[in-house]
């Protein structure tokens, strides 16, 4: 069995090696809504360490993208201590410390691929600060060099959600936040997102939280999977992932892998 | 067996090229069928209107025929020019000041929730009134004169800008908003760099409609006791029952209008360029 035991909490997520990238202790969100008050994040403790790669899996329901805005400073948190970098949120998001992915790429219509990219250097108190690599370096780093001017609607869904991990990647983020980027994408791509984006995280050290609902993409991607349970989202279970590196496709056709996914299925099915 | 390859390709290459040249000239005849169809279906109730004046007897005042009305035209040509052009000044420079004002209360709105709850709703309201209706009411108010006129036209046309402009500034996804919150964007810079771009499209369609409900308010406004204008030349035509007169400067204001919406589509189509296959 590749999947390390159940451990009751998380304390003992990545190396104990100075400040987490990411951490955040006994966290409830509540909101309310029109008919009824909904927990979405139910005691959650979490921690991440520099250069980790976690996903997130659960079902849908399970506030695993409440969770990942609650590290963004989009929502916050009705109890629990949230800090990013030592920082409280708001600190880190400022410092753009932060990048996030969202589901759709969200790339502004109006905005060719280059002028996207470039987003995060015209907005803000950072505006115009000088960044590592600039938004002709990134967009060749995710593949797309050739097609700064071409517009959103003229790009497929891959190349745009492309685009959009360019644009999170500006500025050099410490940390980077993914919801679902994928899972909008059909299986081919999908594949081959999967497969740059370990590249891409290997090539900058990046520490990154991808949220999914797929078993597949959580197993193959993270170092770590947290599974988490629905109906008030509270985290289920941690499972190491012990798969050689560097990741390669084909390696989910191993036995391995197989016990990896079935494990996690079964640890999903007992949410 | 090279040679062979050769003459397959050689085959193959005009074939495709033939291709293409059958495409390119039924994509020609399409074009011009679009451009054409509506001339003819133009013609054809022209020739409709000249028979039924003709066979039915129908009397001048009452209705003139084509071809008069066409005399009318050429020979009153000045005397029709010399009358839209106050009200073309009216209802452009009413669009230029309604619109401007509705794009800054809309922009005002948009960050005065408070402003917005209260008011919207009513200019909603006053919205669907139609501009035959509320243009009497405020040629009432406002008088006589050039500026009244240039009021009303003012008035008609704020009020569709300001409810499409507020749904513009207001449609902008969720997720582009956690974004630039998520980049530590400033309420200005939200503005300029989301908001307004997301809000064009809406704009542009309520500045067409606008060209039009322009020129019917500067016409009303003309209706009473006005000495000049498209507005005062129709009701002394139907007061003299002079039909051709009549149907002469309605089509003058007609064609105006046209223009004048031409012109706003064409400012569309320069300004957005991000939409595939955007609104002909």
């Amino acid at each position: 069995m590749s999947a390390a035991p159940p451990v009751a909490g998380l304390q003992d997520l990545g190396a104990d090696s100075g400040i987490p990238a990411l951490d955040c202790r006994d966290v409830t969100v509540r909101f309310r809504s029109e008919r009824r008050a909904v927990t979405a994040l139910e005691g959650v403790s979490l921690r991440l360490a520099a250069g980790d790669f976690v996903t997130l899996l659960g079902p849908s329901g399970c506030g695993k993208s409440t969770l990942l805005r609650v590290f963004a400073d989009i929502v916050r948190p009705t109890t629990g201590q949230v800090s990013v970098l030592g920082h409280p949120p708001a600190v880190a998001r400022q410092r753009r410390e932060i990048g996030f992915v969202f589901q759709d790429a969200c790339l502004l219509p109006w905005r060719n691929v280059i002028d996207n990219a470039r987003l995060p250097l015209e907005v803000g108190r950072r505006r115009g600060a000088p960044t590592a690599a600039s938004p002709e370096e990134l967009l060749a780093l995710v593949g797309l060099a050739g097609w700064e001017k071409a517009l959103p609607h003229e790009l497929s869904g891959g190349m745009r959600q492309r685009v959009s991990i360019a644009r999170a990647l500006l500025g050099g983020p410490k940390i980077l936040l993914m919801d679902e980027p994928f899972g909008a994408l059909d299986e081919i791509t999908r594949d081959r997102m999967n497969e740059e984006l370990l590249r891409i995280w290997r090539e900058t050290g990046t520490t990154i939280l991808f949220v999914t609902h797929s078993i597949y993409e959580a197993a193959f991607l993270g170092q770590k999977v947290l599974v988490l349970a629905a109906r008030p989202g509270r985290v289920r279970e941690l499972v190491t992932v012990d798969l050689a590196e560097p990741r390669r496709l084909a390696m989910r056709e191993t036995p391995e892998f197989a016990a990896l996914a079935a494990h996690l299925r079964a640890a999903l099915e007992t949410c | 067996m090279t040679m062979q390859a050769t003459l397959l390709h050689r085959d193959s290459a005009p074939a495709a090229d033939d291709l293409d040249r059958a495409w390119a000239v039924a994509q020609r005849r399409r074009v011009w069928r679009r451009r054409l169809m509506p001339l003819f279906g133009g013609a054809t109730l022209l020739a409709l209107w000249w028979a039924l004046v003709a066979v039915f007897h129908v009397r001048p005042f009452i209705a003139p025929s084509p071809e008069v009305v066409a005399i009318t035209i050429y020979q009153k040509f000045g005397m029709l020019m010399a009358n839209l052009q106050p009200t073309a000044i009216e209802a452009v420079s009413g669009f230029l000041i309604g619109n401007a004002v509705a794009i800054a209360i809309a922009t005002l709105f948009v960050h005065r929730k408070t402003l917005e709850e209260a008011f919207l709703p009513i200019v909603v309201l006053i919205n669907s009134i139609p501009v035959v209706a509320k243009a009497p009411i405020l040629v009432l108010l406002m008088g006589n004169g050039l500026a009244p006129k240039v009021a009303i036209a003012a008035i008609v046309c704020f009020f569709p800008t300001l409810v499409n402009m507020v749904r513009g500034l207001e449609a902008v996804s969720p997720q582009a908003m956690e974004l630039m919150h998520v980049l530590s964007a400033s309420k200005r810079e939200v503005f300029f760099k989301l908001r307004l771009p997301t809000s064009l499209p809406f704009l542009f369609s309520a500045l067409k409609i606008a060209t039009s409900t322009a020129t019917v308010g500067a016409i009303v406004g003309e209706w009473i006791g006005s000495q000049e204008g498209i507005g005062a030349l129709i009701i002394q035509a139907t007061y003299n029952f002079d039909s051709a007169l009549l149907y002469a400067t309605v089509l003058v204001g007609s064609c105006f209008s046209v223009a004048f919406f031409m012109v706003i589509r064409l400012a569309e189509r320069l300004v957005i360029r991000w939409q595939p296959g955007a609104s002909p």
